[in-house]
């Protein structure tokens, strides 16, 4: 199978007044896995269905290999797709279906019924052929879509929340599985799904859409650690976000105030940020505090809300001055709900970002 | 998630589909009715204030207003209380009465009536019967006038409600009734606050339903209106002498008729429209007490007989010898002979042939226009799109009398420039006029199961490379089949035995069964009109058979 190198070049789809995909260029490299989050409206369905042909972009262009396909309609493009619900055909047994893509390529009943096996071997369906769509459970039924997807060797892999419909243990075990025999096949992939977990557990690289536009592509560490604005910042991981301002004189720092104590740190501001004008905001991530006790050096005060259990950590909210709820992980399992705190940044430099208008 | 908005890439081959299925409805349909309404007009107001000033017109318009009021009404109150009896308790015969309830469906509609002749007519079995049990020396009754259409109607169109009402109840959440009693509401309180309140929607479906078919039922008035009028039967009766402008107001004084009763029930319908979350589980009540189960037992023998007896009195009467049926209360000869000679004399024989082939050639030509439109309207997304859903459901908004007056009065020469054909007076008009009338009918069906189908099944056929055609062969068309199916065969079913349409347009050439019937009533041949009958509803039966078999091979 060989993959192939897919780029969208300021591609935007508008429906009415309402623009649903705005100038978003991306590429996928040969053999990549690239995730597109965003939250349900964002314009990240119509994306994958540009991609995929079944909408036509107003402006803009999708290149394979520098190929420019735009116009091409998804029969041509030979390009797999899973679809949210499967789309599996309910009135064909399974291996008709896995096979259809073939049918459709002309190739003899004989062989592609033989490629169908060979197809749902691989996803571990080998004895399924003959059994009917209904009789399937989710898991199966995700399966069979990604084998009827996968036996035409597409050059691209399209994957609309291929997990969304999984209950949650399954959807743990086929994370992974999933990203194993994407990179076992090496096919290019572009799945889009409204769930962080998933894009981290799958995707090499992750891009976040939000209301059309493209706000950051990334690894997953990239868009945690270094996020380039406040709605990536919110969007991916959990965070206290505070206003921070600029510390004259010094470069890379900034201060953060709670209740009338302020606190200096060194802070990394992405590259994006240009003047030193604008609102800056800190992005405190719950690994990047700690609890200390009360008067420790650097440390404001608070009283912890709840605690959560989470394996060799807990997660506090605690209860600042200002009417601030910070979220904070520490390995100190002992501290009890409504007791005073300390909280303090255990790891610096800060991820800060510019201030957005809401 | 964005399951509504299908965006398809190339519009010019949905319009390629598109335009000739528009043509031809706005030919077939709105042509000849836009010409019978041009035609009231024809002298200005002039047939507009001769329909105003005449007694007898507007008395017809009020009696059949009246009538399909009150055939609503009658078929409610046998339709709900049987759908709630057999929907929501078991009792001994319940099976059975299950089993007979829809059959005054199956009877083509003038079949129903002059059974009903047979049996309550004046020199029926039952009116006779009691006549001579009590010794009287008069008919105890005459069936003849308002309240004899109403008592036909009320026989062959509570089925509608019976079978909304039911399917209501299927479906509907039993949870909400026991929620409803767990807040302490009485069985009365949960019936008039719950239960009813969500069966709107279906009652006012099939309210709506008899509505139009009372509005344009034909048959009953023109058999047993002995001298009142109704819109339809006036039609014929104008057109036959000639008044063709008044034919054309009276035309559309009915089919206003129709389209003002079609916003008022579906305006009720609307009103209370709910999406119910329920899965609705058929729970029925057993019948406990000794009492009541007798009660129950009796009722439902008597109410499986009220509804054989027209069949069977049918068939018995088509065993009758001709001419012999006169004064007794059952007839006294029987023979074979009727049917014999239906198969045997060419001139019988005739409209047994019409009627089927022409039912062949209406249905063949709605299956092939209805599922394109069908999947137009379901699977396209495209500007004309709304044009074809009100294009598809008009016909059933107009009565046949209106649909069969348009064609005659558009289709009676040939002449290029206004699109006009030469069909009256051919054998093509009865399936032309078939053709219209069964529209709605398949292409609602159809659409029914292209709804159940996921749409991005087809998208992800051609995301796998499929052709448009394999697409359609392999995934669409296999996804439209039920509805097909069961939409083909109503279609072939109504048109096989159809009446209404046909007394307007037929010729001698292509007289359908149904006119043959009543030709042979006319002569007093009661037993050739019987076994006719018999064999109208032995083609239904046998249709319906087929399309069952061939539907579960295929499945």
């Amino acid at each position: 199978m060989t993959a192939g190198a897919l780029a969208l070049e300021g591609v935007t789809r508008r429906f009415g007044d309402h623009t649903a995909v705005d100038d978003v260029s991306l590429d996928i490299a040969a053999g990549e896995l690239l995730a597109l989050i965003g939250a349900s409206g964002s314009g990240k369905t119509t994306t994958l269905r540009i991609v995929a042909g079944y909408e036509v972009p107003d402006a803009g262009r999708v290149v394979l290999d520098g190929r420019d396909i735009t116009a091409l309609p998804p029969q041509k493009r030979g390009f797999g797709m899973v679809f949210q619900h499967y789309a599996l055909f309910p009135h064909m047994p399974v291996e008709d279906n896995v096979a259809f893509g073939l049918e459709a390529r002309g190739i003899p009943k004989a062989k592609r019924l033989d490629r169908a096996r060979k197809a749902l071997e691989s996803v571990g369906l080998g004895s399924a052929g003959k059994r009917g769509i209904q009789s399937l459970s989710g898991g199966e039924q995700q399966r069979v879509a990604l084998a009827r997807a996968l036996v035409i060797e597409p050059q691209v892999l399209l994957l609309d929340e291929p997990l969304s419909n999984l209950d949650p243990t399954l959807r743990q075990t086929t994370r992974d599985d999933l990203r194993a025999m994407l990179h076992r096949v090496g096919v290019s992939a572009l799945f889009v799904t409204h769930d962080q977990e998933d894009a981290f557990a799958i995707a090499d690289r992750i891009a976040v859409i939000r209301r059309g536009k493209l706000l950051q592509v990334g690894t997953p560490e990239e868009l945690y650690d270094r996020p380039a604005s406040l709605g990536v910042a919110r969007f991916i991981g959990r965070s206290t976000i505070l206003p921070a301002e600029p510390v004259t004189g010094g470069e890379g720092r900034a201060a953060v105030t709670i209740g009338g104590i302020k606190r200096e740190f060194s802070v990394m501001r992405p590259p994006s940020a240009k003047s030193t004008s604008r609102e800056l905001r800190v992005v405190l991530r719950p690994d990047a505090l700690d609890l200390l006790p009360v008067g420790a050096d650097g440390a404001w005060t608070g009283e912890v809300a709840t605690r959560r259990f989470a394996g060799g950590n807990a997660v506090y909210r605690v209860k600042m001055a200002d009417n601030i709820m910070m979220e904070v992980e520490s390995r100190a399992m002992s501290v009890r709900e409504g007791e005073k705190v300390g909280v303090g940044v255990s790891r610096e430099p800060l991820p800060v970002v510019e201030a957005e208008a809401e | 998630m964005n399951r509504g908005a299908r965006v398809i890439p190339r519009p010019q081959k949905t319009w390629l589909l598109a335009l000739p299925v528009l043509a031809i409805l706005l030919w077939s349909v709105v042509y000849p009715n836009a010409a019978v309404i041009a035609g009231s007009f024809e002298n200005g107001l002039g047939h507009w204030r001769e329909f105003a000033a005449s007694r007898s017109e507007r008395e017809a318009l009020t009696t059949t207003l009246i009538i399909s009021f009150a055939s609503v009404v009658a078929s409610l109150l046998i339709g709900v209380p049987l759908a709630f009896l057999l929907g929501r308790f078991e009792f001994p015969g319940r099976r059975i009465l299950r089993a007979v309830a829809t059959l005054p469906a199956a009877l083509p509609p003038l079949v129903g009536v002059i059974a009903f002749l047979f049996l309550y007519g004046e020199s029926g079995l039952v009116t006779r019967g009691i006549q001579r049990s009590l010794g009287l020396l008069e008919a105890p009754w005459r069936l003849t006038g308002v309240w004899a259409i109403i008592f036909v109607h009320a026989y062959t169109m509570y089925v509608y409600v019976f079978l909304f009402v039911s399917a209501g109840l299927e479906r509907f959440d039993t949870t909400l009734e026991e929620a409803a009693a767990g807040l302490g509401a009485s069985s009365w309180q949960r019936l008039r606050r719950v239960t009813l309140p969500l069966l709107m929607p279906a009652i006012a479906g099939s309210m709506l339903l008899v509505f139009m078919t009372a509005l344009g039922s034909f048959s009953a008035p023109y058999v047993f209106g002995g001298g009142i009028r109704v819109l339809s039967t006036q039609i014929v009766a104008s057109k036959i002498n000639g008044e063709l402008g008044l034919a054309y107001v009276e035309t559309t004084v009915l089919a206003i008729s129709a389209v003002a009763g079609l916003a008022l029930f579906r305006w009720l319908e609307r009103k209370r429209k709910y999406t119910s979350a329920g899965k609705g589980s058929a729970t029925r009540r057993v019948i406990q007490s000794r009492r009541a189960k007798v009660m129950a037992l009796t009722l439902a023998v008597i109410t499986v007989l009220i509804l054989v007896l027209p069949h069977l009195m049918v068939v018995l009467v088509s065993f009758a010898r001709d001419g012999t049926w006169t004064t007794q209360v059952i007839p006294p000869e029987y023979t074979l002979e009727n049917y014999r000679r239906l198969f045997s004399e060419p001139q019988l024989w005739r409209p047994i042939a019409n009627s089927v082939s022409m039912a062949l050639i209406a249905t063949a030509a709605n299956v092939v226009v209805c599922f394109v439109a069908a999947y137009l309207i379901v699977l396209r997304e495209f500007s004309g799109r709304r044009l074809l859903e009100i294009l598809v459901a008009l016909p059933w908004a107009i009565p046949a009398t209106a649909i069969a007056l348009g064609l005659a009065a558009t289709f009676n020469q040939n002449d290029l420039a206004t699109a006009r054909l030469l069909i009256v007076g051919t054998f093509w008009i009865l399936p032309l006029a078939y053709f219209i009338r069964d529209i709605p009918l398949v292409a609602t069906a159809v659409e029914g199961s292209l709804r159940q189908m996921d749409p991005s099944l087809e998208d992800a056929a051609r995301g796998l490379g499929a052709s448009w055609w394999l697409t359609m062969r392999r995934v669409v068309l296999p996804a439209a089949r039920p509805g097909l199916v069961a939409g083909a065969l109503l279609a072939a079913v109504t048109a096989v035995g159809e009446f209404v349409a046909s007394v307007v347009l037929y010729t001698h050439a292509n007289r359908p069964i149904s006119i043959e019937i009543l030709a042979q009533l006319r002569a007093l041949a009661f037993g050739t009109a019987a076994a006719y009958s018999v064999l109208l509803i032995l083609l239904v039966l046998v249709m319906t058979l087929t399309a069952r078999t061939l539907e579960e091979r295929i499945a």
